[in-house]
């Protein structure tokens, strides 16, 4: 085993209390029983006990989920295609056009991407709502997991395909047995930051919804510019709760299909 | 060469499913864009005119043609708003990114060396923060940063400062959201090269008696480039544009140019020139994205 030298543990620790400690003081700040949040009036609950009578903000939870869940899906099926497509077929026709369409969005400042797709949405003159946002999401989100498979795609051992092809296995059950399980730790990890995108998102969210489709981001920004509410104080708290739930449950998971698949592997 | 059949399909479905996703969402929408900032603000507005009535025949091309201009260009020009707003957009992006760089590499190149069974533990904790929504994290910031907050608390009680300083509304809180909030996209392609890296080639270089400050700058830096290349980049671009920092954590006085674009949207209702704004970032951030793409294909064709 590698020994941890003090640099690199300083250099950790320190990363990652610079990303945590903003969060915990939120949280500590969320059972602020004072409404002036600078303003330290004991340890209360009573911003949790408002949240579940505000059935606005729980309806835009419920909608960003449904979302992320959608968007980040899509994308990651397009944006394997895309990446296959990049890093295999070589110079098609047309390949000069699909490399710049899959950098271009990742260029492309959000409240431009939002722009343009209001523009189209309003051109063609269909109704704005979840759909609408979904598409834009899938479309942001697409060229971040396009990058992410490409990059593990460049590095493949192509002969271990070739082995298989010359065994007789057809390109779909190469891929499926073969390429897919190797690349699959990259298609999970683009998932991820395609959930985590959409999840994000303000500003293309902003520009394509319509009624009935506000998302958590929309419903607390306009919250947070109104005046500093203790209440979201607590939102973020469940979320932090909820996501960092979510994410060692996946991960304990993986742990446990890997454990069960590594003899087999090595 | 001939391809067998069953590939052929395959392969047509693998190219041409992302393919006309990308045009009718990306290429279209921002054609669409360009024919806006051409067009005259008056007849412009909402409710929108049609972009191209091709029920009009040669008549309606005609009148198409007729009807752009290079008004709004013009508009960006003139009014030193605009070229301010870009040049403060860049200058901001550039120093963050460089910040950024100074700060991600050690935690990447650290948890790169953990061993590989802490590895996935610290991934799942630089990204874990990114999961809650940027605007509350921001708002964190808000919290932390105001006059009477913790932040001055601290530096009160250590004596560091007599007067809180005011933190929110100052290119330093921007910095501070930028950095905060770009970390992961910095330290995961810097890990990723990193945790490739071949450690022979550092241990070779030690049997030979190369100091370690030199083996990192000769060795581990070079051979890390990629990695710092594609995180310059996915830090660099993104800021240029970004809104929502600046927007909460900024000053009103100089806004970045994302801020302009909402603000001519949003607020003025001025469609052409929120369009023409944007027309000007997208050919500003080409050359970056034309350098990556050259270094992604050489990579490619080393192979």
């Amino acid at each position: 085993m590698r020994k941890v030298s003090a640099f690199n543990l300083v250099a950790i620790a320190a990363g990652i209390a610079f990303l945590y400690l903003p969060i915990v003081v939120l949280v500590i700040y969320s059972f602020n029983a004072s409404r002036l949040v600078a303003v330290w009036g004991g340890w209360s609950i009573r911003w949790y006990a408002e949240l579940i009578d505000d059935a606005p903000l729980v309806e835009s939870a419920l909608i960003s989920i449904r979302l992320a869940l959608t968007s980040a899906t899509a994308s990651t099926i397009l944006g394997t295609l895309a990446a296959l497509a990049l890093v295999r077929f070589g110079r098609f026709r047309g390949w000069l056009l699909f490399a710049a369409m899959i950098y271009a969005p990742l260029v492309m400042p959000e409240v431009i991407t939002g722009l343009s797709l209001l523009l189209l949405f309003v051109a063609v003159a269909v109704d704005r709502g979840f759909w609408t946002v979904a598409i834009a999401h899938t479309t942001m989100a697409m060229c971040f997991v396009t990058v992410i498979v490409q990059s593990r795609l460049v590095d493949f051992d192509m002969s271990l395909e070739e082995a298989a092809m010359d065994l007789g296995a057809s390109p779909l059950r190469t891929f499926l047995s073969v390429t897919l399980p190797l690349i699959l730790p990259a298609i999970a990890a683009a998932w991820m930051l395609a959930f985590a995108l959409s999840l994000d998102d303000l500003v293309i969210a902003s520009f394509t919804t319509g009624p009935g489709a506000t998302t958590l981001p929309i419903r607390i920004y306009s919250e947070v510019r109104l005046g500093v509410k203790p209440e979201m104080n607590a939102v973020c708290s469940i979320m932090v709760g909820v996501v960092g739930i979510a994410v060692i449950a996946a991960s304990l998971l993986a742990k446990l299909t890997w454990a069960r698949g590594a003899p087999a592997r090595l | 060469m001939k391809q067998p059949h069953g590939q052929s399909f395959w392969r047509q479905l693998v190219l041409r499913i992302p393919y006309l996703w990308l045009l009718a969402f990306f290429l279209v929408p921002f054609l669409i864009v360009l024919k806006i900032s051409l067009s005259e603000t008056a007849i412009a507005q909402p409710p929108y005119t049609p972009v191209l009535d091709l029920a009009a025949g040669w008549h309606g091309l005609a009148a198409f043609f007729a009807g752009l201009s290079l008004d709004n260009y013009v508009l960006l020009g003139s009014d030193p708003l605009y070229l301010l707003s870009y040049l403060k957009s860049v200058e901001i992006a550039a120093f963050a990114t460089l910040l950024l760089l100074v700060i991600g590499y050690p935690i990447a190149y650290a948890i790169a060396r953990t061993p590989r069974r802490w590895q996935a533990v610290l991934v799942l904790l630089t990204v874990l923060p990114f999961w809650t929504s940027l605007l509350i994290r921001i708002y964190a910031w808000m919290n932390i940063l105001q006059r009477d907050g913790p932040l001055n608390e601290v530096l009160m009680a250590l004596s560091i400062v007599k007067e809180p300083p005011a933190w929110l509304s100052t290119d330093t809180a921007i910095y501070v959201g930028i950095v905060y909030s770009y970390l992961p996209f910095m330290v995961l392609p810097l890990y990723a090269t990193l945790e490739k890296l071949d450690e022979s080639l550092v241990e070779a270089a030690a049997d030979l008696g190369c100091p370690r400050w030199k083996i990192f700058w000769q060795v581990t830096l070079p051979l890390s480039s990629s990695g710092m290349l594609a995180g310059v980049l996915l830090c660099f671009i993104p800021i240029v544009g970004e809104f929502v920092i600046p927007d909460l954590l900024g000053g009103s006085q100089s806004p970045m140019i994302g801020q302009t674009i909402w603000m001519e949207f949003f607020g003025n209702k001025d469609w052409p020139a929120a369009s023409a704004v944007a027309v000007v970032l997208v050919c500003l951030l080409v050359t970056p994205i034309v350098i990556y793409q050259n270094q992604a294909m050489r990579v490619v064709e080393q192979e």
